[in-house]
C-alpha cells in the first residue's frame, strides 16, 4: 500500500493563463519580465513546484512556452524549482519538455483518445525523463463516479507500470475535483466521490501520487472568499487524509481548518461530505453572514510613557514590553541622525542592562526572551530606514557571528532558539539555519559567512552521529572555526570521547542558554581564546582516558548469559486481561481542554532554564516571580490553544495478540496466535548484575510462546502539534521568540499529558486492566499505576528505527499525521509514540551498554546490515565499531 | 543483454574498474603538424584542422592505438573512444561534419582494436570500449547572447540528430558503452539520451550507458546551474550503468560531490578528476602521486566504483591509481527507496 504521508506539496498557479487574467495579459501583451517577476514571487512564496500553462486561443502557444521555459532557465531563483509543464496540447508539452534540464512533471495524458495514443505518448514522457499526471479521462470522458474515477486510473497504472515502464511513484492521478453545492442534485456526491477515489487509489495503486485543482470546488460560492476558503480547507482536510498529496491550491484562498467556525464548518463539512439532503440550502442560509470577519486590539497608558525616549526603550527592553516599540523607534529614529545610532545607542544599552541581569542571575531566561522580542521588533522597524542608507552600509558592529543549525534528521530546536536568543541580546549576530540542516549545507554556509563559531544542537540519539559526521568533515576541510555542541541528548562526556577526537579546532560542550554566553565570550576574546580552548581540550583528554581506562574493565556479560539471567515472571496461571479493543482505535481532533490539568509542568520550567518542581517554583525565593509570570503567561496561552484551537491533537492506539519469542515480541493477527502480523525487536541489558537482578528486555514483560499463555501488547502515536507551523510562522514574522518557544513548550507538555492521558484510559477502559484505578495527578507523574508505555528510542529500547514498524501498525502516518524523518524524529516535533505493556511486574529500565554478538544477532533478526545499526545504536556500544 | 555487457557487470560488481585518462595531453606531446593531422585523406580540404585531434583515428590510426595501449598496459579496464568532439555540431568548427558517422567508426575501431589484443593477453581482465558522446560546443539551456536571454543556438531536436548519427558510428565501431560525458548542461545530456536509447531502438540492441557530468567551480555546480544530486535526477531516466563527475576540478575540489551522489545513487558511481587545477601556465601538474593519495582514500572511503583521470593524468597517473586501489572493495550500491524526486536547479523530493 503507497503510504499516507500526510504531507501536501502545494503547486503554484499564477504562471497558468488558464487561471491567471494577470498573467494571461502580461503574456498576451508581450510583458515577458513581468510575467517572469509572476514565477519569481511565486517560488519566492514557497512554491515547491510551478506550473506553467500557455493554453490561450490567442496565442501561439507553443512558442510562448518555449519562449518562457527558456527564459525562466536564465532566471536562477525561478528555476531552482522543477516546472509542471501544463498543456491540453500534446505538441505543446513536448516542445515544452525540449527546454528544460531538469526532471519535470506533465500535466496531463489520459487515455482520452485511447490506449495507443496514450501509450505513444508516455513512452515519450519516460524517454524525456518526466514525470506525468493523468487524469481520470477515458474515450467515454471525464470520470465524474467513485467507480469511474478508480478504474480509469487502475487501467491507466496498469498500463504505464506493465506496458511502459513507467516507474509508479512517477505517477500523479487527477480524480477530477468538481464544483459542488450547485443545486444540481447529482453534483452533490462530488467531493466524496473524489475523496473516496484517492483513498482507494492510495490503497490499491503503489507508490502512485494524487493530486487535483481544489478551488474547482467551491466554484457556486464566487464572491464569498470566506465560505470558498472553508470550502477549500474542509476539502483538502478530508481529501489529504485519504492520500492527496499534491494539489493546484492558491495560498491565499485557504483557512486553517480549525480555525473555521463551529456552525461554518460543519456545514460546509455537511456539504463536501454529502452528509445531508439539505446541507447545500443550509449552507446558503448562513454564507452571507461570513462574508467578511476582523478583530480588534485596545491600547492602555502607563506613567513610565512620560519619560524620555531613550528611557522610555530600555524600560521596554528591560520590562519587554512590545505594546509601543514602534512610536517609540520611530521617535527615536526622528531624534537621531541616523537611524543605526538608535541601534547602537538605546537599544543597545538597554540589552546591556538585559545581558547583565541575566548574567548575574537577577533576571531569568523567560524575561530575557522577552525582552530580545522587544530588541528584534525595533530593529525590524529600523531595517528599511537603514537600508535606504546607502552611502554607508555598516551594519551595527557586532561581538561576532555564530551560526547556529539543528542537525540533518533532527527537528528539536526549542532550545537551540533560546541559545541563539540569549546570544542576541549579548550582541552577538546569529544565523540560525532551523532544522535538520545538512552538514555541507552548514559548512558551505560557515565559509560563505566567515562565521567566528558554529554550534550545533539536536535532541534524538541519531544526532550524536550527525554531529561526528560535521565535526569529522571540519577536520577533512582544514576548518579551525570553533564548534559548539549542545542540546537534550548531548552530553560534556559524548562531547569529549566521541567529537572531540574527529576535529582539531576548538571544540565545546554548552550546558544550556546561560553558559553560551560564558563559553562564546571566552572563544572569542583574544586574551583568553588560547587558554580556554587548551584548558577545554585537556579537560576532554583527560575525560577521554579516565573513560577509556574504565572501558577497558570487561562489564559485560555475553549475550546467552545474559538471556539466561532474563527477568522471571511467574507465568503459571496468570490470565492476561483482553483489552476491550482488539486492532486500532483513533482519534480526531482530541478536546485539549481535557489534557490541560494533567500536564506536568516540572519539565516547562526546566525548557526556560528554571530549576525547581511544580509547583513549589511558583514560590521559590530565587526564580519564584519569574516563574509565576512564565506561568501566567503560559496560562493565558494554553487558554487560546484550547479555545481557538490552536491546535490539533490526534492519536491512534492499538492492541494486538502477542507473545515473546526470545527478545523479539510477535503480534498475531487472531487469537490463535497462528498469523504472526509484525515481529518486535527489543534489546537485552547486558552488564554483569549482582546475583538476584534480572538482565531486562522489553520482551521480558509478554508470556512467552510456548507457555500457551495469549498475551497482549499495545502500541500508540498520540500528537499535539498539528497546526502548530501556521501560528508559528506568525510569531516569526511578528519577531516574537517568546510567543514562539512559549507555544512549542506548551504544544511539547499538552502532546505529554495527551501520552499519559491516554494511557489511564487504556489502564482503565480499552485495555482494562486497571477498571477501579484512582491516583492523583502526582501519582501519576510518579508513575504509581500498572503496566508501562515505554517509546523507541528511550532508555529500555533505544533503537529509534523500530518506530517504522510502530507506525506501520498504527497507520499512524494516516492516522495522526505524525510524520518520521530520516533519523527517526517525529514531526509535529511535539507527539510522542510507544509501546503498552500490562503485566503487573513490568516497569521501566536502562538498557546501558550491549556487546557485539547481541548487536550483531539483532541486525540479522531485524534483516538489517550490522554496520548499519551500530550506527543506529552507537550510544549504547559497549566495543568501538570500525 | 550482449556477452561484453554481461562481463562488465561481472567485473563491476567485483572490483573497481579502471578508466583510461587524457587523451588530449598524449597527442599534443606528439606534436603533429598541419600535414599529419591532414594526411592523405584530407590533403586537399581549404581550412586548417589542426587541433582536431579527433580526426587522428583517420590519418593517425597508429598513434591513437598505441596511445590506447599505453593506458591499457598502465590498467586500465576501460578505454574512451577519441571522439569528444566527434558530433557534427562540434566536427562543423571545422567544415567536417558530413564525416561524422564514420570518424566515430574509425575512433570506435581504433579503440577496439588495442582493447581486443590486451583482452587477449589477459583473459582475466578483459578490456571495454566506452564510445564518447562530449558535450559539443554548444548548450541548449544558456543563451550566448546576454540581451536576448531567450535565444538558444542549438535546440533539442538539433541535438538529438547529431548525438545520434555519433552514436550510431560508435555501435558500429565496435563500442561496448555509450558514455556520455563532460555534461556542463544537462539538457544537452538529456538530448544525448534521448538520441541514444532513439539509436538503440533503430539498431535493435542496448548497451550500458555511462553519464559523467561536470561541476565547473567552487559553485559546487554544473555550468547550467544544478547541484549534484538534480543533476542525477534529471538524467536517471537513461537508467545508466554508472553516473559521476569528471574534469573542471581536481580530485580535491570534487570529492564532496562524488560523495553526494554516492550516497544518492542507485547504480554505479565514476570519477575522473583532472590532475589538479591548472597552474598558471594553464597546465595541469598534479602528479601522479598527490592524485593517488587522495583517489585511493575515497576508495577505501567507499565512494565509486570506477576510476581514471580527465585533463592533464597520463598512463604514469593511470598505473598508480589502478595499482593503489586494486584489491580495495568497490562502493557498495544503496537500496534506494521509490519516491518522486524532481529537480529545477535544485532537487525536489516528493514522500
Amino acid at each position: 500500500m503507497t503510504k499516507r504521508s500526510g504531507v501536501f506539496i502545494n503547486i503554484g498557479e499564477r504562471t497558468n493563463v488558464t487561471g491567471s487574467a494577470k498573467f494571461k495579459n502580461l503574456i498576451l501583451n508581450g510583458e515577458f519580465d513581468q510575467a517572469l517577476d509572476v514565477a519569481r514571487s511565486q517560488v519566492e512564496a514557497g512554491a515547491q513546484i510551478i506550473d506553467i500553462n500557455m493554453d490561450e486561443a490567442m496565442l501561439d502557444s507553443q512558442a510562448a512556452m518555449v519562449k518562457f521555459l527558456n527564459l525562466i532557465a536564465s532566471e536562477p531563483d525561478i528555476s531552482r524549482v522543477p516546472i509542471m509543464i501544463d498543456s491540453s496540447k500534446w505538441s505543446v508539452i513536448e516542445a515544452g519538455l525540449k527546454c528544460v534540464q531538469g526532471k519535470s512533471v506533465v500535466n496531463s495524458i489520459s487515455l482520452k483518445e485511447g490506449e495507443e495514443n496514450f501509450i505513444s505518448q508516455a513512452k515519450l514522457i519516460k524517454r524525456y525523463g518526466a514525470a506525468t499526471v493523468v487524469m481520470a479521462f477515458d474515450e467515454k470522458g471525464q470520470a465524474d463516479t467513485l467507480a469511474r474515477k478508480y478504474d480509469i486510473c487502475e487501467r491507466s497504472y496498469k498500463i504505464l507500470t506493465e506496458k511502459v515502464g513507467f516507474s509508479p511513484e512517477d505517477i500523479i492521478f487527477d480524480p477530477n475535483v468538481f464544483a459542488v453545492a450547485t443545486g444540481i442534485e447529482e453534483h452533490n456526491n462530488y467531493g466524496v466521490d473524489f475523496i473516496e477515489a484517492t483513498r482507494k487509489i492510495t490503497d490499491n495503486l503503489p507508490h502512485c501520487h494524487v493530486s487535483g485543482g481544489v478551488s474547482n470546488v467551491s466554484f457556486s460560492f464566487r464572491g464569498n472568499n470566506p465560505v470558498r476558503e472553508a470550502m477549500h480547507s474542509v476539502f483538502l482536510y478530508h481529501a489529504i487524509q485519504a492520500g492527496m498529496d499534491m494539489g493546484i491550491v492558491n495560498a491565499g484562498m485557504m483557512t486553517v481548518y480549525s480555525q473555521i467556525p463551529d456552525e461554518l464548518r460543519e456545514r460546509v463539512e455537511d456539504v463536501i461530505l454529502n452528509r445531508r439532503d439539505d446541507a447545500t440550502d443550509r449552507l446558503l442560509e448562513i454564507a452571507d453572514k461570513y462574508k467578511g470577519v476582523q478583530g480588534e486590539i485596545k491600547k492602555e497608558d502607563l506613567e513610565w510613557r512620560k519619560q524620555s525616549v531613550e528611557a522610555r526603550l530600555s524600560h521596554a527592553l528591560v520590562k519587554g514590553i512590545t505594546a509601543f516599540i514602534d512610536e517609540d523607534t520611530e521617535e527615536a529614529r526622528q531624534k537621531f541622525d541616523r537611524p543605526i545610532e538608535v541601534i547602537e545607542g538605546p537599544l543597545m544599552d538597554g540589552m546591556n542592562v538585559v545581558g547583565d541581569l541575566f548574567g548575574s542571575g537577577q533576571m531569568f531566561l523567560p524575561q530575557v526572551v522577552k525582552s530580545a522580542r522587544v530588541m528584534k521588533q525595533s530593529v525590524a522597524y529600523l531595517l528599511p530606514f537603514i537600508d535606504e542608507e546607502k552611502e554607508d552600509h555598516a551594519a551595527p558592529s557586532s561581538n561576532g557571528k555564530i551560526l547556529m543549525a539543528t542537525v540533518k534528521g533532527d527537528v528539536h530546536d526549542i532550545g537551540k532558539n533560546i541559545v541563539g536568543v540569549v546570544l542576541q541580546c549579548n550582541n552577538y549576530q546569529v544565523i540560525d539555519m532551523g532544522v535538520m540542516v545538512s552538514c555541507d549545507d552548514i559548512l558551505q554556509k560557515a565559509r560563505d559567512e566567515k562565521v567566528d563559531i558554529i554550534g550545533l544542537s539536536g535532541l534524538i540519539t541519531p544526532s550524536l552521529e550527525e554531529m561526528c559526521t560535521v565535526a569529522g568533515e571540519m577536520e577533512r576541510l582544514g576548518m579551525d572555526t570553533p564548534l559548539l555542541i549542545g542540546g537534550a541528548t548531548t552530553s560534556k562526556i559524548h562531547t569529549a570521547v566521541k567529537i572531540a577526537p574527529n576535529y582539531n579546532g576548538p571544540l565545546v560542550y554548552v550546558l544550556d542558554a546561560s553558559r553560551a554566553v560564558g563559553v562564546v565570550g571566552q572563544l572569542l576574546g583574544s586574551s583568553t581564546k588560547q587558554g580556554f580552548t587548551t584548558q577545554v581540550a585537556a579537560d576532554y583528554k583527560e575525560m577521554r582516558l579516565k573513560y577509556e581506562s574504565r572501558n577497558k574493565k570487561d562489564n559485560q556479560i555475553t549475550i546467552n548469559q545474559a538471556r539466561a539471567n532474563h527477568f522471571k515472571i511467574k507465568w503459571k496461571g496468570y490470565v492476561p486481561e483482553k483489552p476491550s479493543v482488539i486492532g486500532l482505535k483513533t482519534f480526531e481532533d482530541y478536546n485539549l481542554g481535557d489534557l490541560v490539568e494533567t500536564i506536568d509542568w516540572t519539565p516547562f520550567f526546566r525548557t526556560w532554564e528554571l530549576a525547581g518542581n511544580y509547583p513549589k517554583i511558583l514560590t521559590d525565593k530565587v526564580v519564584g516571580k519569574s516563574a509565576r509570570d512564565l506561568f501566567n503567561d503560559a496560562e493565558i496561552m494554553l487558554q487560546k490553544i484550547v479555545d481557538e484551537k490552536w491546535l490539533l491533537a490526534k492519536a491512534v492506539i492499538g492492541f494486538w495478540d502477542a507473545n515473546s519469542v526470545g527478545d523479539d515480541v510477535e503480534l498475531y493477527s487472531d487469537d490463535s496466535h497462528s498469523k504472526t502480523i509484525d515481529t518486535v525487536h527489543f534489546l537485552r541489558q547486558q552488564m554483569k548484575k549482582r546475583t538476584g537482578k534480572a538482565n531486562m528486555c522489553l520482551a521480558d514483560f509478554i508470556a512467552p510462546k510456548d507457555t500457551g499463555i495469549k498475551d497482549y501488547m499495545g502500541g500508540f502515536a498520540v500528537t499535539a502539534g498539528i497546526g502548530i507551523e501556521e501560528k508559528l510562522e506568525l510569531f516569526k514574522g511578528q519577531h516574537d521568540d517568546y510567543n514562539d518557544i512559549l507555544l512549542k513548550a506548551l504544544a511539547d507538555r499538552l502532546a505529554e499529558s495527551f501520552a499519559e492521558h491516554l494511557h489511564y484510559k487504556v489502564r482503565t477502559d480499552y485495555w482494562g486492566y486497571a477498571v477501579g484505578e484512582n491516583l492523583n495527578n502526582q501519582e501519576l507523574i510518579k508513575e504509581k499505576y500498572r503496566g508501562i508505555r515505554p517509546a523507541p528510542g528511550y532508555p529500555a529500547c533505544p533503537d529509534h528505527t523500530e518506530k517504522e514498524g510502530l507506525f506501520s501498525l498504527l497507520n499512524a502516518r494516516q492516522n495522526t499525521a505524525i510524520e518520521l524523518t530520516e533519523s527517526m524524529a517525529m514531526l509535529p516535533t511535539s507527539s510522542v509514540s510507544g509501546y503498552y505493556f500490562g503485566h503487573p511486574e513490568s516497569q521501566y529500565f536502562g538498557l546501558g551498554k550491549i556487546s557485539k554478538d547481541q548487536v550483531a544477532d539483532y541486525a540479522v533478526r531485524k534483516n538489517k546490515e550490522l554496520n548499519i545499526m551500530e550506527r543506529w545504536l552507537a550510544p549504547n556500544l559497549a566495543y568501538e565499531r570500525k | 543483454m550482449t556477452d561484453r555487457t554481461q562481463l562488465l557487470q561481472e567485473a563491476l560488481s567485483s572490483r573497481i574498474l579502471i578508466l583510461d585518462g587524457a587523451m588530449g595531453t598524449m597527442i599534443q606531446r606528439l606534436k603533429f603538424t598541419e600535414t599529419d593531422f591532414r594526411g592523405e585523406q584530407f590533403k586537399n580540404i581549404t581550412n586548417d584542422i589542426k587541433g582536431n585531434n579527433d580526426i587522428l583515428a583517420i590519418t593517425q590510426p597508429q598513434a591513437i592505438v598505441d596511445i590506447h595501449k599505453e593506458y591499457l598496459a598502465a590498467g586500465a579496464d576501460i578505454i574512451e573512444t577519441n571522439t569528444f568532439n566527434a558530433t557534427s555540431i562540434s566536427q562543423s568548427d571545422y567544415n567536417m561534419e558530413d564525416i561524422v558517422y564514420d570518424l566515430n567508426v574509425a575512433c570506435a575501431k581504433v579503440a577496439r582494436k588495442a582493447a581486443d589484443e590486451f583482452s587477449a593477453l589477459t583473459p582475466n581482465k578483459p578490456r571495454f570500449v566506452a564510445g564518447v558522446l562530449g558535450p559539443t560546443s554548444r548548450t541548449a539551456s544558456l543563451s550566448p547572447d546576454v540581451n536576448d536571454p531567450a535565444f538558444r543556438n542549438v535546440n533539442f531536436d538539433q541535438l538529438v540528430e547529431s548525438y545520434k548519427e555519433a552514436t550510431k558510428g560508435l555501435i558500429d565501431g565496435g563500442a561496448d558503452i555509450i558514455l556520455i560525458e563532460t555534461i556542463f548542461d544537462t539538457l544537452n545530456a538529456k538530448a544525448a539520451i534521448f538520441a541514444v536509447k532513439m539509436a538503440f531502438d533503430e539498431m535493435n540492441i542496448e548497451l550500458p550507458i555511462m553519464i559523467s557530468g561536470t561541476i565547473t567551480d567552487a559553485s559546487g555546480r554544473t555550468l547550467s546551474g544544478q547541484t549534484a544530486e538534480a543533476f542525477w535526477y534529471s538524467v536517471r531516466h537513461a537508467n545508466p550503468i554508472s553516473v559521476g563527475f569528471n574534469c573542471a576540478l581536481g580530485a580535491k575540489d570534487l570529492r564532496q560531490h562524488i560523495v553526494s551522489l554516492s550516497k544518492i545513487a542507485d547504480t554505479a558511481v565514476s570519477a575522473h578528476p583532472n590532475a589538479g587545477l591548472p597552474n598558471e601556465m594553464g597546465e595541469y601538474d598534479e602528479s601522479p602521486e598527490i592524485m593517488t593519495a587522495q583517489l585511493k582514500e575515497w576508495a577505501q572511503s567507499g565512494l565509486y566504483n570506477i576510476v581514471g583521470g580527465c585533463c592533464g593524468t597520463t598512463p604514469d597517473h593511470i598505473k598508480e591509481i589502478a595499482e593503489a586501489v586494486s584489491g580495495i572493495a568497490p562502493r557498495q550500491i544503496p537500496h534506494i527507496e521509490p519516491q518522486m524526486r524532481l529537480s529545477g536547479l535544485e532537487p525536489f523530493k516528493v514522500i
